[in-house]
């Protein structure tokens, strides 16, 4: 490394000269400073990464669209006031997926809980759809626009765009589930009053102690999103064409939960990848249910870990034609 | 010295076993540094090349073979065209000099730097355009140059305005700089990919087709943009399928067949391998030929009817045939010496039209 910094500053200090273009910073290289700019110069290409992908108007309209959600599902079930009489939340066999109406009990009397509803709704498709156009476009976005050859002549090295890559996906999932969560808590407060919480195993919680559970349960959802948006990443690596490999990982979502729903399936239901997605219920019950939240988080973590070699495997070794 | 061999001779007389052992291993030294001195001058030499390659190959996956055993030389400090018609290869091999794909056999090297290995490394030295510029549609002209900038690990972000600022300056994009890529035409496109490949000092720019699809004034705009590249001092290597725009800028050539390079050499070698011929226009047709045949001109052709007769001009001077032929009383209306043009050359070792070898 200390070698290309010395090469790239003779370069510079030979053409300062022809072009005119000073560079004090390349000219003086110290050895200690290596490192540090280095690091600089991996953030500043995820920096760039995370401007183009947040200000990209389109991508602003699809938060701006899964913001709209929780807001209409809460004006939704404000107007629609479903009857308190419900009884005792939840009834859901851990590691089950959780029917949002289990949910719908509660809220009539915390705002609170429409994080729950909204989270546990948009899971199903929404989000998943959100990242996929992300993660999906990620790579193969790159390479049909041509964009992606440019990259690697400059050269932003495979290893580390991927990488890049793969930061800038978790933090659009990051981004949309927090947002979705933040709305939905603002919208639910606002319509449905804030108090302290009833768990779904009837325990009641204390308001600030309900909040924190919010934040688990968000987190635990960005897993379950990042944990796709790896296979959207090694699906990207694929090909060139962007509609092609966000269709490719809606499909799967979709495709996962159906086959999830088929207790014929039973036997692989637990290696899908949505399979875990809806227990978030664990940390609504007390005491929090660690056993089926490991198992989640496990899932979450082997999809990640095993497609991001996928996709790094494919990316370092693939001819760019495009 | 004199004293040492004076010494070592007088060693030798009184031991001579030893000595001759002694003899030997200096011959052995002497031979292990001749051969480190032959691996020095091979090592040396590839920095004196920008761009080096020794049997490059690439065979797609389909069995067809893109590059076939392609060994380019290209000297520092050159512009080389590298020539070809579409689908020759020439996209491919410039792929596999950058990095872009990898070859199937065969070496390449970038500025002394193995690629792909040395990419990393040797990049940041070398701007390069391949096949069409390629940016954000949705990015600003500066944003996309940004964009790229960033990528540069290497690259001092303190002087990254002024960068982007001076490379859209070199190449008249600096009115343009805040308007979206998508509503640039086709020539802002193309200068604003020169601009990226200018973003850093380099010593090496790779141009793929730069002129592609330009009318006739963005053709001369990215011709002059070239010279100006080349006049830093900084090698351009230049790839085309339009002779006119290579003829003009080049010092260098290399033109690919089916995978294949064909030749390669300074332009003034390709020229000298098609004899230039003269022409004579001329009355007495007859008187000239006479002429021609004391100076012993090769392959006359004589056209009476167009007053018209002409001859390979071989190592003669076109002034001492005129001399000559005034000298013989032979009435000269008009002298001419006509090289082949390049495009003949170019099609005689390209083929003809659309190549179907494949």
């Amino acid at each position: 490394m200390s070698s290309t910094e010395l090469s790239a500053a003779k370069v510079s200090t030979a053409k300062v000269s022809t072009t005119g273009l000073a560079m004090p910073e390349e000219t003086q290289t110290r050895p200690g400073a290596v490192s540090p700019r280095l690091v600089r110069g991996n953030l500043r290409l995820l920096a760039n990464e995370l401007r183009v992908t947040f200000f990209r108007r389109r991508n602003q309209l699809l938060l701006l669209v899964v913001a709209l959600f929780p807001l209409l599902i809460g004006i939704g079930l404000k107007v629609a006031q479903p009857n308190p009489d419900g009884g005792g939340g939840g009834g859901n066999a851990p590691g089950g997926a959780v029917s949002a109406a289990g949910y719908f009990n509660q809220l009539a009397g915390n705002g609170v809980f429409l994080t729950f509803v909204a989270l546990s709704l948009l899971l199903i498709l929404v989000l998943p759809v959100a990242v996929a156009v992300i993660a999906g476009e990620s790579v193969s976005g790159e390479a049909g626009a041509g964009t992606l050859r440019y990259l690697l002549a400059v050269p932003a090295g495979r290893t580390r765009l991927l990488a890049v890559k793969f930061a800038m996906i978790v933090a659009w999932a990051v981004a949309a589930t927090f947002l979705v969560s933040i709305v939905a808590l603002v919208t639910g407060v606002a319509l449905f009053g804030a108090g302290p919480v009833t768990l779904l195993s009837g325990t009641t919680v204390s308001l600030a102690a309900g909040l924190v559970r919010v934040l688990w349960v968000t987190l635990y959802v960005c897993a379950a999103l990042i944990g796709l948006g790896a296979i959207g990443l090694a699906i990207s690596t694929l090909t060139e064409h962007a509609i092609g490999a966000i269709a490719a990982l809606a499909i799967l979502v979709v495709a996962s939960e159906v086959v999830d729903n088929i207790p014929q399936f039973g036997a692989v239901a637990p290696y899908l990848p949505t399979h875990w997605w809806l227990s978030f219920d664990a940390f609504l019950r007390s005491p929090m249910d660690t056993t089926t939240m490991w198992h989640g988080l496990l899932s979450f973590a082997v999809y990640t870990v095993l497609f991001g070699c996928l996709a790094w495997a494919r990316f370092t070794s693939a001819d760019v034609t495009s | 010295m004199i004293q040492e061999t004076d010494s070592e001779t007088q060693t030798a007389g009184t031991q001579t076993a030893d000595t001759q052992s002694a003899h030997i291993q200096t011959a052995h030294i002497q031979a292990a540094v001749t051969k480190t001195a032959e691996t020095h001058t091979e090592r040396a030499e590839p920095p004196e090349l920008a761009i080096a390659s020794s049997g490059l190959t690439k065979r797609f996956r389909g069995g067809q073979l893109a590059v076939d055993h392609v060994d380019l030389r290209v000297p520092r400090g050159s512009v080389y065209g590298f020539l070809g018609p579409n689908g020759s290869g020439k996209t491919t091999t410039i792929r596999m000099l950058l990095g872009l794909a990898f070859p199937t056999s065969g070496k390449a090297e970038l500025l002394g730097v193995p690629m792909p290995e040395g990419a990393i490394g040797v990049l940041p030295r070398v701007g390069s355009l391949v096949e069409g510029p390629a940016f954000y549609p949705y990015l600003s002209g500066w944003d996309n140059l940004a964009r790229y900038d960033s990528a540069d690990r290497t690259a001092p972000a303190r002087t990254a305005r002024s960068r982007i600022g001076e490379a859209l300056e070199r190449v008249g994009l600096t009115a343009a700089a805040r308007k979206r890529y998508r509503h640039y035409s086709l020539g802002m496109k193309q200068r604003l990919a020169i601009a990226a490949a200018l973003l850093r000092p380099r010593d090496l720019i790779i141009l793929d087709e730069p002129t592609n699809g330009l009318d006739p004034q963005g053709t001369r705009e990215v011709r002059g943009l070239v010279r100006q590249i080349a006049a830093d001092g900084i090698t351009v290597f230049v790839s085309s399928h339009l002779l006119a725009e290579v003829e003009q800028v080049c010092s260098h050539v290399g033109v690919m067949r089916t995978g294949k390079l064909v030749f390669q050499g300074e332009l003034g070698e390709l020229r000298r391998t098609a004899a230039p011929r003269i022409a004579v226009r001329t009355p007495d047709v007859a008187a000239a030929a006479e002429v021609f045949a004391e100076l012993g001109l090769a392959d006359p052709v004589q056209v009476p009817e167009q007053e018209l007769i002409t001859a390979e001009l071989g190592a003669e001077l076109p002034e001492k045939v005129t001399a000559e032929l005034v000298h013989a009383g032979v009435g000269v209306r008009g002298l001419t010496v006509e090289s082949p043009s390049l495009e003949d050359l170019f099609v005689g070792l390209t083929g003809e039209g659309f190549d179907v070898e494949h």
